[in-house]
């Protein structure tokens, strides 16, 4: 087994990453929640350099922790851009933290004669398949719910409005393609690990992730997810195509491939080396076969509340747009003013705050900072608010009832949601 | 040629997937592009045709007002700075193109007016009204301030321009400001029809930057700060906690910001339904887009909630005093109510209608969750 395939999908989707942070900062804007300033342009740089180090295997550990540390904290940074291929990239780096993946066409291979390896063991390589899988499958399952299934929701809002999409345009239209997209996605997502684990399938399968993967990227606004979930995809295929690519590689570069091919097997230096992060690795895989379930810990309807919606693989499963209007209240004197949103927040946060209810009280007490300092000694602040979900109408979101400074953000249940008026069935 | 090779592949897959869902309606596809034309022609450009012929005629007053400051001329030059502020109702939601790059809105309409820079301005008489700074001593708020805030009466603020020692200035002043109003509204207008109209039209794809998502945000960020916020709450003090009636449009006219407000309704109500300017016309627009995307998914009927809300604000203003001043300081509540009213629409244009719609907010990757 050859490691390589790993530092060819790193070298596919790390150059595009390094491209993206850029087009990301002008929507950077949460001062409040850190300031950003003139060093974030200098994590972006490590983080930068640091994927080109682990693409060329240079320094692969400090590289590849750096760039773990790196991302983790630039995805933390601003949860107003929480994406699930953000979360998806950083724990895969923090996979690649515990495997040799500079063992074979690097340049620590090159250098170190001792590292040099042409197998790795297996498990190493599986344990990047079976995150793909856990992404894969866990998206289909969550799938699995009546408004996807049986109202097509919410591609039934996002597709007619592609309609100057050349070929599909038109067949954007039709309420059949909604439910064909539907259905088809779900099917995909739950036998893709699958189809691309048994060879006889697997060309197949890959030309599915192509497809799949370009469509969704035509469709929605997801950014670099398809092409790095397509880069990854190639994980399954075995030694010698990834063989047939690096000779390529090598013949544009005048680079001697066959040094690399010495025939030994990867050992991990030490043993208790070895031991460790097969440990950290079985842990990290156990949590990530919880984590998405821990929603069951909560009552009410998920998409509702979102509690324990995000890190669980819910990849594009609702439309949800909302409206909150803040209320604040001086209880010293009992006047009473309402916030104008668009004074602190942009479009863009303003939407993403209205809808999400751990945003409304992040900005909550943001404000009640806010008008602390404008001498207000304890305001009270309440929100009148709205959302619609996958295409229902608006319904009251937060108690209005409830002043929002008197709670603290935590994991507990939020009894300060009003409930939902509907029911979504499924997982 | 790899993704186009894709995307057939893709239609037969879709092909071979139909038996997965059951058919539903076969609607027409809707014609987009439709609205955007009847936008164009049928409202935009003849709000700014109509607009800027008072605009012209609002510095023809001028003129005539600053060779011979007589009460006459005083008073048709109020008139034509009246009709022309009315007119400007029904542009004032379109900063885009042209427009936005002049930021067209600031230059013509920042109220309250900045009467201390004014007085500067006009006792230094130099000064450069292309500096944004300058956008609160200019436009129609500083002219309301010229010909109705200068004195306690007419014969007061005539004398600013007869007897003043800076009565020269005061002359000078009042027409720079009518021929930049003029000027601009002329630059807006002819981007409008000499290109501009057909780079609106053929944008007529999807994503943040096609001219029907841009249209609808610009329309909602007008309707609920321009409009909800600027001309009634603000003066109400729903964002201050106490009412600020010097934050009323057309303060000094006293009597004419009731009249502002309501052309400014009808003008969003119009833009909404695709009426065409002044012609009880109606075209397409979001009403029958929301109904084509309605017969889809059977929901509930937006357009007429939308339009009803729009009624009810309207039937709520009806009760207030033509100056809104007057009336937030004698009886605030009546304010808050209409305030109220234009609000519930906020919720359902840009909660309801946007999901509908699918219209994204700024363009940032986000995959729904």
């Amino acid at each position: 087994m050859l490691w390589s395939i790993i530092r060819f999908g790193a070298n596919g989707w790390i150059s595009k990453l390094y491209i993206e942070p850029n087009f990301h900062f002008s929507y950077l804007g949460f001062e409040w929640v850190q300031p950003l300033g003139e060093w974030t342009y200098l994590i972006f740089a490590i983080c930068g350099f640091a994927s080109i180090f682990v693409a060329l295997g240079f320094k692969y550990r400090m590289s590849i922790i750096v760039f773990f540390l790196s991302f983790t904290y630039i995805e933390l940074m601003d949860k107003t851009t929480y994406l699930n291929h953000y979360y998806f990239i950083s724990i895969l780096s923090f996979l690649m933290i515990f495997l040799p993946a500079h063992a074979y066409y690097s340049i620590d291979a090159w250098r170190d004669e001792n590292l040099r390896s042409e197998e790795v063991p297996r498990w190493t390589i599986d344990s990047i398949k079976l995150l793909l899988g856990i992404v894969y499958f866990y998206a289909g399952l969550a799938k699995l719910n009546s408004d996807w299934l049986f109202e097509a929701m919410p591609l039934q809002i996002w597709l007619p409005a592609k309609y100057s999409i050349p070929l599909l345009g038109d067949l954007l239209q039709q309420t059949w393609t909604h439910y064909a997209f539907a259905w088809g996605g779900a099917i995909y997502d739950l036998t893709i690990p699958f189809l691309l684990l048994y060879k006889r399938t697997r060309i197949f399968a890959f030309a599915l992730v192509i497809i799949f993967h370009v469509l969704t990227r035509v469709l929605f606004p997801i950014g670099m997810f398809p092409y790095i979930m397509i880069a990854s995809a190639l994980i399954f295929f075995d030694a010698g195509l990834h063989n047939k690519i690096l000779a390529k590689i090598s013949e544009w570069l005048n680079i001697s491939k066959s040094a690399f091919d010495n025939g030994k097997f990867y050992q991990f230096p030490k043993t208790w080396l070895r031991k460790t992060s097969i440990g950290i690795i079985t842990l990290f895989f156990i949590l990530q076969l919880l984590i998405p379930f821990r929603y069951l810990l909560y009552p009410g309807e998920l998409f509702w509340t979102e509690e324990g919606y995000r890190f669980s693989w819910r990849v594009m499963l609702m439309e949800k747009a909302g409206y909150a209007n803040f209320k604040v209240v001086n209880p010293e004197n009992g006047q009473r003013f309402y916030v104008d949103n668009t004074e602190f927040l942009t479009r863009f946060q303003e939407k993403q705050m209205s809808a999400q209810p751990d945003f409304i009280l992040e900005y909550a007490h943001y404000l009640e900072d806010h008008y602390q300092q404008q001498g207000i000694d304890d305001p009270e602040i309440y929100v009148e608010s709205y959302v619609a979900l996958n295409g229902r109408r608006s319904q009251p979101y937060v108690d209005p009832e409830v002043d929002l400074t008197e709670i603290e953000p935590s994991l507990k249940h939020r009894t300060w949601l009003l409930s939902f008026n509907d029911e979504i069935k499924g997982l | 040629m790899k993704k186009y090779f894709a995307l057939i592949l893709t239609v037969f897959l879709v092909w071979s997937c139909t038996d997965n869902g059951p058919s539903g309606p076969d609607p027409d596809d809707f014609d987009r592009e439709a609205i955007l034309v009847n936008w164009a022609d049928n409202i935009i450009i003849p709000a700014f045709t109509h607009f800027s012929e008072t605009t012209a005629q609002l510095h023809t007053s001028a003129e005539d007002f600053s060779s011979a400051p007589t009460q006459q001329n005083l008073e048709e030059l109020r008139n034509s700075w009246e009709s022309a502020y009315l007119a400007f109702q029904h542009v004032s939601m379109f900063e885009m193109g042209e427009a936005m790059q002049l930021r067209f809105r600031d230059n013509l309409n920042i109220y309250p007016t900045d009467t201390t820079q004014i007085n500067e301005n006009i006792a230094e008489g130099n000064y450069n009204l292309e500096l944004p700074s300058l956008n609160d001593s200019q436009g129609f708020p500083a002219l309301d301030f010229l010909l109705n805030g200068l004195g306690e009466n007419d014969a007061e603020i005539l004398a600013h321009y007869t007897i003043n020692a800076d009565a020269e200035n005061y002359q000078v002043y009042l027409t720079d400001l009518t021929d930049r109003i003029d000027s601009l509204t002329s630059q807006v207008l002819e981007n409008w029809t000499s290109g501009y109209r057909d780079e609106f039209v053929s944008n007529s794809g999807n994503g943040a930057n096609s001219s029907l998502d841009m249209m609808v945000n610009d329309y909602i960020y007008y309707y609920e700060k321009h409009l909800r916020a600027g001309k009634i709450g603000i003066p109400a003090g729903v964002f201050s906690g106490s009412p600020l009636s010097s934050h009323v449009e057309a303060y000094y006219s006293e009597g004419l910001s009731k009249a502002l407000f309501n052309e400014a309704l009808t003008a969003s109500t119009n833009f909404f339904n695709g009426t065409h300017f002044e012609a009880e016309v109606d075209g397409q627009s979001l009403d029958d887009y929301l109904d084509y995307l309605n017969t889809m998914k059977d929901g509930a009927d937006l357009t007429s909630m939308i339009n009803s809300q729009f009624q009810t604000a309207r039937e709520e203003a009806e009760g207030l005093n033509a100056d809104f001043a007057a009336q937030v300081k004698n009886d605030n509540p009546k304010m808050l109510a209409t305030y109220d009213e234009l609000q519930r629409n906020v919720v359902n244009m840009k909660v309801d209608m946007l999901q509908a719609l699918n219209i994204n907010v700024d363009y940032v990757d986000a995959d729904g969750d």
